[in-house]
């Protein structure tokens, strides 16, 4: 076997975790030509010639790659070898989705691939750059209440007069030296890290304290308190910035991490009580989301497509695109996904769906999936328990964003506006997941990590492994 | 934590798993529905997205897509002859399609299950897939012909011509019509519009009134009479004798049966072909009365008419002609000379003629001779096909003969043409009391190896109030059989 191995005389072998950088290095490659080949597939689709800007896209999409590739090499050498080229995946197409939209739209519509590759080389930088200065992922468990009292101020920072924009019937954006800025997406990522470093320290309180009624352990009234801060938190999101799919996303989040950290089923009855409670409330007191429900439940309705305001038009639009794409798809550029509204940002999932069809739908969700199950094994095999929880919310986050905003493009759930990882146009989004997935390369390293060096001492042999 | 990890690792799994499940729904079972959603745009768009393909008669090119470079509305439909041919290519609207534009439509657009081997090949070789081409059997000349004499000087009504021995339709008009370029544009509302205006108009320039409108035939039909009795006893001939009166009485009514006009027919005992020439109506009234409802109905069944045979199509459906309800002697007296409920179209009245002229035998009436894909490969060729033998060969010639003799002694002189024998029968079908009839003219030429059949109608009130198969239609028969004949 030429497996290297750490091993002491007289004990049994332990296989080392194969670092796989040819692998990645490959699968990356791959990655990249699998995006070029939908570039040309576009410019074939709409003009019968190849595009132009083939080389430029997909040469620049792979030196950013590369030189992630390389960063990560060496800075975080023993990470999982899927979780790049996965993204890298995921982001090529998005461009490549967003660049079709653009040429159909002729330039006009608010799509721009340019400004998208331009941000993704930003969330690449901010990739390589949280890899090189964060060497060691438990320095976050340090700043658990300045990650706190960030993501709160950056919640909140839309509502401040100067800085916050109402953009769609949101107010979600903050206006920035010319830029806008979704901060919710930022405040995301600071919030997990709070849940993981606060849940940590808690969860003995969280998980033993209590008492048992029929078949649940409930937890003292007192413990409520995290939770019920939290759910006014979302609340406040879901009240004050009109924003469902934040709200949503922070507080499922939420109870996901304290189940991991507590084991204990009654928090996510809990969570869920209360979320539901604060939805029919929501539901009772604002016309905006009893809309949602209304449009959810019967989006065919006449009345509801035509409605200006809180209708059923774009998700209508959406679900026409992802029909007449079928099976197979219109193939990419030969379908009219330029007629769904913000096919490039909130919809881009139905836009693929219609040129790439249900294969190409199911091919995604499976890339996300395997991204998700990456990152739930870095969580499994991480080694402290702080690791471990921000892992697994990371994790979590990811799968439950794409669920609810797919969920909701595809009619499975009430269509709550959020962006679809990775492929959503927008700067702030694309590099607060290059992040999330800086933080979880850095923890798989760790994970995968031999361990420290046995003592190399005869007949005393100690093989460190969880 | 691995437990609960584990357990959320398995959420994670139910909720992609839920999402996979809803796209598979989605995609495969509910857009069946989705689709059919006329607030699709999409629908729309797809009308143009593919080069239909042209539909050519002869070597004209009746209506052909052109790339107008346009990324929604790709290719827009023209019809460089316009009004001449609309009855028969039809129109495609944004919404809607008539004629051959709809009866090929899954050729000329290419998604029919017979281009699939072409769609393959196209895919492989990046090429984008055309519609086919569908090659009609319409004689230019004739059509134009027949469009340029019937549409003159205000007149309404209808045309077909057809070769006899084939069943192909050499030309089909019907006036007034439409200019099917005013349906093309891909523009729902001003389509709309076009088309309101025109359904609306009361000349109903969409009816295509060769196939979709029947008329009573008058005295052409008959030959349908004639055919009846000599099929009932074959040693009658042109020179057998029949009761001629100048009224026929109709048993059980006061009413009489008149000769046209009132005029007697020769000296109350004429020839059967003396009665045909002069188109006397007595004696055929008296004929259908004692041939029976039966045996009219059954002549009229072996040259396609009734109700209730399978209907005919061209391949546009073809409203079915009837002698009309069986009801007392003097009702089927009428029928037996083209009037009561007796109704013809064009198209059936030329079958008829076609039917005489090719000894008996009646041939199934068919438009496309051609259809080859986008490469000029073969998808298929007309097969002519018999519709039924109408009468025996020796009955056929008598018959044709008495024709001929109606253009050569009776009332059909202005349907001579030098050189040529051509055999007709004019009618004149009367309305309604006080209106102007129908003017009427079925024939064919040669006689002796007939190359064209003609049935045509010049419609009540059209062209004056004195128009008559014999002075209106027959003129009009006449250019169209020079012109399939070439002269």
């Amino acid at each position: 076997m030429s497996v290297p191995t750490v091993s002491a005389p007289g004990a049994e072998a332990v296989p080392l975790p194969a670092k796989r950088r040819v692998a990645q290095l490959v699968m990356l490659a791959s990655a990249v030509l699998i995006v070029m080949a939908a570039y040309a597939a576009v410019g074939m689709g709409i003009d019968q010639k190849i595009p132009s800007g083939m080389l430029t896209y997909g040469l620049g999409l792979g030196g950013f790659m590369l030189a992630a590739y390389l960063v990560l090499a060496r800075f975080a050498p023993w990470a999982d070898p899927l979780i790049l080229p996965l993204v890298t995946l995921i982001n090529g197409l998005g461009l490549v989705m967003i660049y079709r939209l653009e040429v159909g739209a002729g330039g006009k519509g608010g799509a721009s691939a340019t400004s998208q590759l331009l941000w993704t080389a930003v969330g690449v930088v901010v990739f390589s750059v949280t890899l090189i200065v964060l060497r060691d992922h438990r320095a976050l468990q340090r700043l658990t209440y300045t990650a706190g009292a960030a993501g709160l101020l950056l919640l909140v920072s839309p509502l401040l007069p100067v800085l916050g924009q109402e953009i769609n019937g949101a107010r979600i954006w903050i206006g920035l030296a010319g830029f806008t800025l979704q901060p919710a997406e930022l405040a995301k990522l600071a919030l997990v890290i709070f849940f993981a470093g606060y849940l940590v320290a808690k969860r003995d309180v969280l998980a033993l304290a209590g008492r048992r009624l029929l078949f649940i352990d409930l937890p003292r009234a007192r413990d409520l308190g995290p939770i019920l801060i939290t759910w006014g938190l979302s609340l406040g999101v879901l009240i004050l910035q009109k924003d469902l799919g934040s709200s949503l996303l922070i507080f499922g989040t939420f109870i996901a991490m304290l189940y991991i950290a507590t084991q204990r089923t009654s928090w996510v009855l809990i969570g869920i009580l209360l979320f539901v409670g604060g939805a029919i409330l929501a539901g009772l007191a604002f016309d905006h989301v009893q809309a949602r429900f209304e449009v959810y439940l019967n989006p065919e309705d006449d009345a509801l497509y035509r409605r200006e305001l809180g209708g059923s038009f774009q998700l209508m639009e959406g679900l026409f695109g992802m029909s007449q794409g079928g099976i197979l798809g219109t193939g990419l550029g030969q379908g009219h996904p330029g007629l769904i509204p913000l096919a490039f940002s909130d919809f881009i999932f139905a836009a693929i769906g219609e040129e790439l069809g249900l294969t190409g739908l199911m091919a995604l969700l499976m890339v996300y999936g395997l991204l998700v199950e990456r990152g739930l094994r870095t969580s499994i095999a991480a080694r402290d328990p702080f690791s471990k929880l921000l892992a697994g919310g990371l994790s979590f986050l990811l799968a439950w964003q794409v669920f609810i905003i797919v969920g909701g493009v595809t009619n499975l759930i009430p269509l709550t506006g959020l962006v679809t990882p990775f492929m959503s146009q927008g700067g702030s989004a694309l590099l607060a997941n290059w992040i999330l997935i800086a933080l979880l390369v850095r923890m798989s390293d760790a994970a995968r990590k031999p361990p420290p060096q046995a003592i190399q001492d005869e007949g005393l042999t100690q093989v460190f492994q969880r | 934590m691995n437990s609960p990890l584990k357990r959320t690792a398995l959420a994670c799994i139910l909720m992609f798993g839920l999402l996979m499940i809803n796209i598979n729904y989605l995609q495969a079972v509910r857009a069946e529905d989705l689709k059919q959603d006329s607030r699709d745009r999409r629908n729309f768009f797809a009308r143009y997205e593919v080069e239909r393909g042209l539909i050519t008669a002869g070597n004209k090119v009746i209506a052909r897509s052109e790339d107008t470079g346009d990324p929604e509305t790709r290719f827009k439909r023209i019809y460089p002859e316009g009004k001449v041919y609309a009855p028969v290519t039809g129109f495609f609207a944004p919404e809607n399609t008539s004629d051959i534009e709809r009866a090929e439509n899954d050729l000329l657009d290419g998604s029919s299950p017979s281009l699939v081997i072409r769609r393959g090949i196209d895919l492989f070789t990046g090429k984008q897939t055309k519609g086919a081409n569908v090659q009609l059997t319409i004689n230019p000349k004739a059509q134009e012909a027949a469009y340029k004499a019937l549409g003159a000087s205000g007149k309404k009504g209808a045309l077909v011509a057809i070769e006899p021995k084939t069943g192909a339709i050499l030309a089909m008009v019907s006036i007034p019509t439409y200019d099917p370029n005013l349906l093309a544009p891909a523009d729902k509302a001003a389509v709309n519009e076009a088309y309101k205006k025109l359904d609306a108009d009361e000349d109903k320039p969409l009816v295509n009134r060769a196939i979709a409108r029947t008329y009573p035939p008058g005295s052409t039909f008959k030959v349908v009479t004639m055919a009846a009795y000599l099929e009932s006893d074959d040693s009658l001939g042109p020179q057998s004798q029949v009761d001629a009166p100048q009224r026929l009485d109709l048993p059980n009514t006061t009413a009489d049966l008149p000769n046209y006009g009132g005029a007697a027919c020769g000296a109350g005992r004429v020839t059967l072909s003396f009665a045909l020439e002069k188109s006397c109506n007595t004696p055929f009234g008296k004929i259908g009365m004692e041939l029976g409802y039966d045996a009219m109905k059954e002549q009229a069944a072996k040259f396609g008419i009734g109700e209730n045979l399978d209907p005919l199509e061209i391949p546009m459906a073809v409203s079915p002609s009837s002698i009309g309800p069986e009801e007392d002697q003097a009702a089927l007296a009428q029928a037996s000379i083209g009037q009561r409920s007796n109704q013809m179209s064009p198209l059936q009245m030329a079958m008829v003629a076609a039917g005489i002229a090719n000894n008996g035998v009646v041939m199934k009436p068919y438009l496309v001779n051609k259809v080859t894909d986008a490469e000029g490969g073969e998808i298929k060729t007309a097969d002519p096909e018999e519709l039924d033998t109408a009468m025996s060969e020796e009955n056929a010639a008598k018959l044709k003969e008495m024709m001929v003799n109606v253009v050569n002694l009776g009332t059909a002189s202005a349907a001579q043409i030098p050189g040529e024998t051509v055999g007709g029968k004019t009618g004149t079908a009367e309305t309604a009391e006080g209106r102007a009839p129908h003017a009427w003219f079925i024939s064919f030429a040669p006689a002796d190896n007939p190359k064209v059949a003609v049935a045509l109608i010049v419609e009540s009130g059209s062209a004056g109030n004195d128009a008559s198969g014999g002075q209106t239609a027959a003129p009009i028969a006449k250019s169209v059989m020079e012109a399939v004949l070439g002269r």
